[in-house]
């Protein structure tokens, strides 16, 4: 090929990279464009600060703070099981298992049906088990059900960070006599901007999730007080408010809509800034 | 050290502001106690990495309070053995070992649990490839020592600042304590690797080549490090540079595709080798 050739390939190549990005960026300025234009004039202090009214969703006075805090219990939480668990998991997986080990092929494998797993059929399972277990929809369930949808995403993502730390890492680690187990601070520190990654992704999964906590967490016009009582999620809020004939409720939806976007921005920008003074040290 | 103390002083030492308390004059007494037998002797040992013969039959027995040099074409086993000798080589696939390797009294090979990290804090290996920990310069020093149960700040500041000295990188790094230790270059990084194994008192230093990526300024200052050493550590370094063996050995082992050729005293094997093969490398037939 020419070199003249070569040229224009990458030209194109260019073209095409600038073109996706482009595609990208128009769906998503158009989502939040739709979410805003409803959204944003209907949203008022009222509706983020106090708890729905008698006759909220058929328009009358109140607001949504039962959902935003309710989501934010549930993220919350269910992020920090998920990372509790998969932390752990992750470092068992590539610092005691050999690279060949059959089991840790298995379990890969395992997470990486369960990633795929819609969060509905989670919901499903949690549910059957709640049933058999006598429990009725409640906080606890929609956390356990948000981590377990979670986890999988967590493990696979830090999983995959994690197998290219230099064994020259490990190495150098052991060779001053620590155990593996104290060696887990060095894993941590190196896939810091990982465990960033990771966190984002899955609070963007877990708090934008509905059909998880439909069944398990419930919901309810008054904020839970304990683990036991059914908690409203802010995507459920949307569904329910969306569904509703009169126009003016459809528009609070929107307005619910906008929170949601606000929290996950406020919890994504928080996250990386945390992580990133943590990455500083990344070998 | 559980995992909540681990984590705690990742959380402080993010935060922690570079303070140096220190003004006075400082000496480095001996922190961990010395063990009363520590010859390092291997007998017969074979090692198959993935059915592969890497050492054969490789008996040698590493004289005390010298400076043993290993040396050898790339490839022949230098690095295995060093990594043998801490046991290292645990974290290989397919390792297949016979043999004897004693630490006095105790069988490296054979040792399990906490023999293992107590073998590897008295048998430090300065790896080939400088690796530093993803942590600040201070904490690279003072990693060792925390982790063997040395927490105050008072005295860590002393072991930090008396082993980057003795390293010779003290005025390089002494305003940027805190800073992440992966911004220093190479060489920087080497001297580093080193003073981190030196912090823990080893009884014997395995010195993986580590003078590759120095200037000969910084490699003659390692090599005096390594000289002066010599009274309280017995030091085994693998180079590839003939020079720097003939400088400072003492005790000198060459190996070839995985055998020990030749073994002894520094100036019998350079003045006088017995082997064909011995001479041919001396002289420079390969490399
Ligand atoms: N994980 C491994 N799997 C298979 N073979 C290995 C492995 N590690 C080392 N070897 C082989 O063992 C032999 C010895 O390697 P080693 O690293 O000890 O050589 P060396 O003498 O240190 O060489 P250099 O001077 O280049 O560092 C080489 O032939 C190498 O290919
Ligand atoms: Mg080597």
């Amino acid at each position: 090929m020419s070199v003249k050739l070569k040229f224009i390939e990458e030209k194109i190549a260019r073209g095409f990279m600038l073109l996706s990005i482009l595609i990208v960026l128009f769906f998503v300025l158009n989502v939040l464009y739709a979410v805003l234009r409803r959204g944003l004039p209907v949203l008022t202090w009222e509706m983020v600060s106090s708890l729905p009214g008698g006759g909220f969703y058929i328009g009358k006075e109140g607001g949504f703070l039962n959902a935003i805090v309710g989501s934010l219990y549930i993220v919350l939480a269910s992020t920090t099981i998920g990372l509790l668990i998969a932390i752990p998991v992750v470092f068992y997986l590539n610092t005691y298992l050999k690279k060949t080990d059959r089991f840790a092929y298995v379990a890969r494998i395992a997470y990486d049906v369960l990633f795929g797993i819609p969060s509905i059929v989670y919901g499903a399972f949690g549910f059957t088990i709640m049933i058999y277990l006598g429990l009725r929809a409640s906080l606890l369930g929609g956390i356990i059900v948000e981590s377990l949808l979670i986890i999988p995403i967590l493990i696979r993502t830090l999983d995959e960070v994690a197998k290219n730390i230099p064994q020259d890492l490990l190495d150098s680690s052991y060779s001053i006599g620590s155990t593996r187990i104290e060696t887990i601070g060095v894993v941590v520190r190196q896939i810091a901007p990982a465990i960033a990654t990771a966190t984002l992704l899955s609070i963007g999964r877990s708090i934008g999730d509905a059909a998880g906590v439909m069944f398990t967490a419930g919901f309810s016009d008054s904020i839970p007080t304990s683990l036991s009582q059914q908690a409203a999620t802010l995507p459920l809020s949307v569904f329910f408010q969306l569904s509703a004939p009169q126009l003016e409720v459809q528009d609070r939806a929107y307005a619910a809509a906008v929170v949601l976007t606000v929290i996950v921005l406020i919890l994504s920008l928080s996250g990386r800034f945390i992580m990133n003074f943590f990455s500083k040290n990344k070998i | 050290m559980s995992i909540a103390t681990t984590f705690s002083w990742s959380l402080r030492h993010a935060f922690a502001r570079p303070t140096w308390t220190l003004t006075e004059p400082f000496a480095v007494e001996r922190k961990f106690p010395r063990p009363s037998d520590v010859r390092l002797a291997v007998d017969n040992l074979n090692l198959y990495i993935n059915d592969a013969h890497i050492l054969k039959n490789v008996s040698v027995s590493i004289p005390q309070n010298k400076i043993t040099c290993i040396i050898g074409p790339s490839g022949c086993g230098k690095s295995t053995l060093l990594r043998t000798l801490n046991r290292l080589v645990d974290t290989n696939e397919g390792i297949k070992i016979s043999g004897n390797v004693n630490f006095g009294t105790q069988d490296i090979i054979s040792a399990k649990g906490s023999d293992i990290t107590e073998i590897r804090r008295n048998i430090g290996l300065v790896p080939q490839r400088p690796c530093p920990l993803p942590m600040s310069i201070y904490d690279n020093v003072a990693y060792g020592c925390r982790i063997h149960g040395i927490r105050k700040k008072a005295k860590l500041d002393v072991i930090v600042r008396h082993y980057l000295e003795a390293v010779g990188l003290w005025e390089e790094v002494k305003s940027r304590l805190n800073a992440p230790a992966n911004g220093l270059s190479i060489g920087q990084q080497q001297r580093l690797c080193l003073a981190r194994s030196l912090a823990v008192e080893p009884s014997y230093l395995l010195a993986d080549e580590s003078t590759s990526a120095l200037d000969p300024i910084s490699s003659k200052k390692i090599e005096e490090l390594f000289v002066k050493l010599k009274e309280n550590y017995s030091i085994v370094m693998v180079t590839h540079t003939l020079r720097q063996a003939l400088r400072i050995a003492d005790y000198v082992i060459f190996m070839y595709l995985g055998e020990v050729i030749e073994q002894g005293p520094a100036n019998e094997v350079f003045n006088n080798p017995q082997h064909s093969l011995t001479k041919n490398y001396l002289s420079g037939a390969f490399s």
